[in-house]
């Protein structure tokens, strides 16, 4: 569903992504891991149009997207997460994710009938009526799902699913994942929790430096020797 | 979302069944229909002059502020140039009718037309400027208007226009002679077709892109916004009323030049008396019209010539005051008095 081949990005003398290839099946749920530098989030703003790359290609269903801007690569039917989150902090949690949702239906009736069922799959449909600047860490990034969902994408990216949240509303955000998966829905996520990525992950592609290292199965990925050299250095590999 | 519960949740069932839009209470309906009253029967019961040029100016000033609003309320992109559309707007009727006879009325819409061309002029380049940087830009374009109108002779210079008076056909050439009457109703009624076109905008999916793109531009890229498409469609329905405005002064007073339709100030009262009123909010604009043009026309009597500018010293306290006691402006005020909270 995803290609992505050879993609490169450079910030002065600092390379960012280094010739990055990987590819996503439908249905599949794609693990990025690597420590802090390494080049994940560069990778996603590539990929959904936030930077334009230096060299390399991404193609989603046949279509190349590098010459795209975000919003239309959004339409195309990729939707993401930022790591820092971004919520509209003024208006109301419904109306956050009304704002997705009226990508495809201008009646805002409609639109506010599913956006209520969006947060009801996400658990914020208490929320509904708080501005979104109200929320918890956690509730911002069920909320930031629950937006990006509304733009009824087939691929999401979704950067630092677990980060930052507490441990308690780990194993809800790991569940609210595999149930979009099981209805069809593909994800590359971001994340640093190896637990999460066991249970989670089809596959695993981990970074080190703005590269490639190693791209595997979770439980290869977990014993792969450079991927434990890039987080505890060579004594422990 | 077809794909979130096949079996509906009790809690999910009950929040698809409140209403979509909490309905008017009736004490509210009253306060609106008595308003509403008391703004057409006004000039018919005050029927000195000075009384109903007050509000004459309140309606034009009005508008364009909400005008502002549009593109820096809404939208969330601050303009301090905005009298540039305002002068369009004035110069355009003015021009196409002392030198060509043209009615005012094509001359309002050539004025649009003409600030809308310049509104994405000016919003092609400078909307990739974040932040202040857009202020900053639209300020050095209010100045470039008025340096060139102060020097473009063809319209008049530095001395502007003097609109020749006819008493023939004053509907078609937008001149009222004899009574202040239809210069009041014309402009109210432009006000209120802005404050419809802003409430139908408010409740709609364009007000949620510019509100969108006014807390978070990046995240409303990625949830397929165009925020350059977007700011530009704020712009030009910005610039839009703004000329309107632009073009009721001249037909209201028939003297225009540069200082009087162009100034830094103009652009700058427009922002306080939004701000003032309350930003982003449809009555914000004309709370801050209404609270501060009866201001500088009462320091303008006490103190003859232009006030001595002491209205401009008691704007600056008042926008000092609510910013610290009420950000939401007077309008949310309002509201806290009269109970309903926040306007959900």
């Amino acid at each position: 569903m995803l290609e992505v081949s050879g993609l490169t990005k450079k910030f002065g003398g600092l390379v960012a992504n280094q010739d990055i290839s990987f590819s996503v099946e439908k249905g599949t749920i794609l693990g990025l891991i690597g420590p802090n530098g390494a080049g994940k989030s560069t990778l996603f703003d590539l990929i959904t149009g936030f930077q334009r790359s230096d060299a390399g290609t991404v193609v989603f269903d046949g279509q190349p997207l590098q010459r795209l801007r975000a919003d239309q690569i959004n339409r195309k039917g990729i939707a993401r997460t930022f790591q820092k989150l971004k919520p509209f902090l003024q208006m109301t949690v419904l109306e956050n994710v009304m704002v997705g949702v009226v990508q495809h239906s201008s009646n805002l009736k409609k639109a506010r009938q599913e956006s209520l069922a969006a947060l009801h799959f996400v658990g914020l449909l208490e929320k509904r009526g708080d501005h979104a600047g109200a929320l918890s860490t956690g509730q911002r990034k069920r909320l930031e799902l629950a937006r990006a969902m509304a733009t009824r994408p087939r691929l999401l990216l979704m950067d630092e699913v677990t980060g930052g949240v507490d441990q308690r509303s780990i194993p809800g955000l790991i569940e609210l994942m595999q149930r979009l998966r099981d209805d069809g829905m593909t994800l590359i996520v971001i994340e640093h929790n190896m637990q999460v990525l066991m249970s989670l992950a089809d596959k695993v592609v981990a970074l080190h430096l703005g590269r490639k290292i190693a791209e595997g199965k979770p439980n290869e990925i977990q014993s792969h020797p450079e991927v434990i050299e890039s987080y505890l250095g060579a004594a422990y590999a | 979302m077809a794909r979130t519960d096949p079996a509906r949740h009790p809690d999910l069932e009950a929040a698809l069944a409140e209403p979509f839009r909490h309905p008017m209470n009736l004490r509210r309906k009253l306060a609106w229909a008595g308003g509403a009253a008391a703004v057409v029967a006004y000039p018919l019961v005050f029927q000195e002059p000075y009384l109903q040029h007050v509000m004459i100016m309140i309606f034009i000033y009005a508008l364009m502020a909400q005008g502002w609003n549009v593109l820096a309320g809404y939208c969330g992109q601050v303009s301090l140039g905005h009298a540039v559309f305002f002068g369009i707007g004035a110069y355009s009727s003015a021009f196409l009718f002392t030198e060509f006879q043209i009615s005012p009325w094509l001359g309002m819409v050539v004025g649009v037309m003409v600030s809308i061309l310049i509104a994405i002029g000016i919003g092609f380049p400078t909307f990739r400027l974040q932040g202040h940087y857009f202020a900053i830009a639209t300020l050095v374009i209010g100045e470039i208007g008025q340096t060139i109108f102060l020097n473009w002779e063809w319209v008049g210079g530095a001395t502007g226009i003097w609109i020749p008076v006819t008493r023939e056909h004053p509907w078609l050439n937008f001149q009222f002679h004899a009574s202040k009457l239809p210069n009041y109703y014309i402009s109210l009624g432009f006000l209120v077709a802005a404050c419809a076109i802003v409430s139908w905008m408010e409740r709609s999916k364009l007000g949620l892109y510019f509100r969108a793109i006014r807390e978070e531009p990046e995240a409303a890229r990625s949830l397929g916004i165009n925020i350059t498409g977007y700011k530009l469609l704020a712009i030009s329905i910005s610039a839009a009323f703004t000329s309107i405005a632009g073009t009721l002064f001249t037909q209201y007073i028939f003297v225009i030049d540069p200082e009087t339709v162009f100034p830094l100030l103009l652009s700058i009262l427009v922002v306080l008396m939004t701000m003032l009123g309350g930003a982003g909010r449809l009555m914000g604009p004309i709370t801050g019209a209404a609270v501060l043009l009866p201001i500088s026309e009462i320091s303008r009597i006490y103190l003859g010539g232009t006030g001595g500018s002491v209205d401009l010293m008691v704007y600056g306290v008042m926008i000092v005051l609510i910013s610290i006691l009420s950000p939401g402006g007077l309008v949310s005020i309002v509201e806290r008095l009269a109970g309903r909270g926040d306007h959900a």
